[in-house]
């Protein structure tokens, strides 16, 4: 076959390095949000106990990471709720992308599952903490499982709508080379569904990380979540303060990983 | 010998609407290249389809060695328009997909398909993904993805479309190369009458509501390429030129419907 010339293959478009402009204005926004904070602690324009300084923030933060705060360091609270958070989304994409591909493939499955995420999707967490307490305790299972439910329907729903980007003639092409129901959903399906499943990760995270607080109001003694409300108790703001950009540091540093995940193993997405 | 054979066959998606198919008998043997061409509509792609085994007949019957047809099956491989291939799977694990649903082990199945990627001559593209390729290319990579099962009948739909005619010029010949190295079946449906007239043993052509035969055409072009004739001198050869204008005249008359 070597006497069939080939044409080229196209050519990789090249690497150039430009200014990361998106990034600078975004590092330049969070510097003038910071600036005009200080700027209106130095000038009085509120009271140091509704809005303390970014000093004082800065120094909660060194406060709660060395001598702890509501009877734990910052690095235990932050452990707490970080286990939470990931052992929710591990039960859920356990749970939730199953659903999804019943879904997709079942109209059994899609009259049975569809009604109820629907019902789950716009429930307020803090609607159902109470009755999740009621039936399960106020240990950790009731925790985790308040926000596993807020995770949910992004999981389900990102999985159905995934499994549809696969097309036709690739079902067809996997159906005329022999693939079973099973291999259908391993080798088809599944793969054309994992953009939408990480889309629905990083949607899941952040309901994740916004159901936090609500699932650590009641009985906890670790936690994010239970320290901004322990500071918050007592009026100290700056903790309060410390706390909610610690969830938001820890919300940025798993969306960037997951980018960073997207890049790296799943190179082919938006590319047909 | 074995072949792939569609009888008396029908296809209606309704009733009350024209049929898609009427009464259409083609044998494909092995060793044989039918080509399918027609205007739009005709049901070309539903002809395909039937033989793949993707829809069934609502009347007649599709069967292979007598055994009618039930479904799709590895005797016969499939290559599509627009590639169907999966984007998430290196080009070498495209080409041992049929294998790895055959449950064949993983050595065994690279092995062959390094072999197939060779014979389009991609042997050193197997590492890639899909979108680093050229149209061209990725078509190449469908052709042996659907050769590594070694099929016994390849069904082709409209394979070349998309390609630029020096693209489809190339891959005729390998085309036919392959088709006599496989020793398959090959049926290939095309909008492109030079491409049909050049490759086939026969050509069918359909008219459309509803779609059935109007006319076949035995020619022998691309056998005498594989036995080494210049496929420019053979393609201005007057015989190609007239079967070639027999076929547009039979694309184009006004039959009345039946």
């Amino acid at each position: 076959m070597t006497d069939i010339p080939l044409e080229q293959p196209q050519a990789e478009p090249a690497a150039r390095w430009r200014l990361p402009w998106g990034a600078l204005i975004g590092v330049a926004t969070i510097a003038a949000l910071v600036g005009l904070w200080a700027l209106a602690t130095v000038l009085g324009w509120a009271s140091p106990v509704f809005l303390p300084s970014p000093a004082r923030v800065w120094a909660a933060l060194g406060r709660a990471a060395t001598d702890g705060y509501a009877n734990a360091t910052l690095w235990a609270h932050m452990g707490a709720s970080l286990w939470r958070v990931f052992t929710a989304l591990f039960f859920t994409l356990l749970v939730g992308i199953p659903a999804g591909l019943l879904i997709a493939t079942s109209r059994i499955g899609r009259g049975i599952l569809d009604p109820l995420v629907e019902f789950i999707r716009p429930l307020p967490p803090l609607a159902y903490l109470p009755l999740i307490i009621i039936w399960f305790g106020i240990g950790e299972p009731s925790k985790v499982l308040v926000i596993a439910i807020a995770m949910l329907a992004p999981i389900v729903i990102s999985t159905a709508s995934g499994v549809r980007a696969a097309t036709e003639s690739q079902i067809r092409a996997a159906r005329a080379f022999g693939a079973t129901r099973g291999q259908m959903i391993t080798e088809v399906m599944l793969p054309a569904a994992l953009p939408s499943i990480l889309t629905g990760i990083r949607i899941a995270l952040g309901a994740g990380w916004t159901t936090l607080v609500a699932a650590e109001l009641v009985a906890a003694t670790r936690g994010l979540g239970y320290m901004i409300q322990s500071a918050a108790q007592f009026l100290v703001t700056d903790m309060v303060i410390a706390g909610i950009l610690v969830i938001s540091a820890l919300a940025t540093i798993s969306e960037l990983a997951l980018r960073l995940v997207e890049r790296r193993f799943l190179p082919w997405i938006g590319r047909a | 010998m074995p072949s792939l054979r569609l009888s008396q066959v029908s296809l209606h998606y309704g009733p009350a609407a024209l049929p898609v198919l009427q009464n259409v008998t083609l044998n494909l043997d092995r060793g044989e290249f039918v080509s399918v061409i027609g205007r739009s509509g005709s049901g070309k792609t539903s002809l395909l389809n039937l033989a793949a085994g993707f829809v069934a007949p609502s009347a007649g019957r599709v069967e292979i060695d007598g055994n009618p047809v039930t479904g799709p099956g590895p005797e016969r491989a499939v290559v599509f328009q627009d590639d169907a291939l999966f984007p998430w799977r290196r080009v070498i694990d495209n080409v041992a997909l049929p294998l790895k649903l055959a449950g064949i082990p993983r050595a065994e199945r690279l092995e062959r398909a390094r072999h197939w990627l060779a014979e389009v001559g991609l042997a050193d593209q197997g590492g890639k993904f899909v979108w680093q390729l050229s149209g061209g290319q990725r078509q190449r990579v469908g052709i042996a993805r659907a050769l590594t099962a070694r099929p016994r009948f390849l069904l082709m739909d409209e394979p070349l479309g998309a390609l630029d005619a020096m693209t489809r010029d190339q891959m005729h010949e390998l085309l036919l190369k392959l088709w006599q190295e496989s020793h398959a079946g090959a049926l290939l449906i095309t909008h492109s009458v030079e491409e049909a007239a050049f490759l086939s043993t026969s050509v069918v052509v359909l008219a459309p509501e509803p779609g059935r035969i109007v006319h076949v055409e035995e020619l022998d072009f691309g056998r005498r390429f594989l036995a080494g004739e210049d496929p420019r001198a053979l393609k201005s050869e007057p015989a190609f030129i007239a079967a070639r204008e027999r076929l547009l005249a039979a694309i184009h008359e006004k039959e009345p419907a039946r």
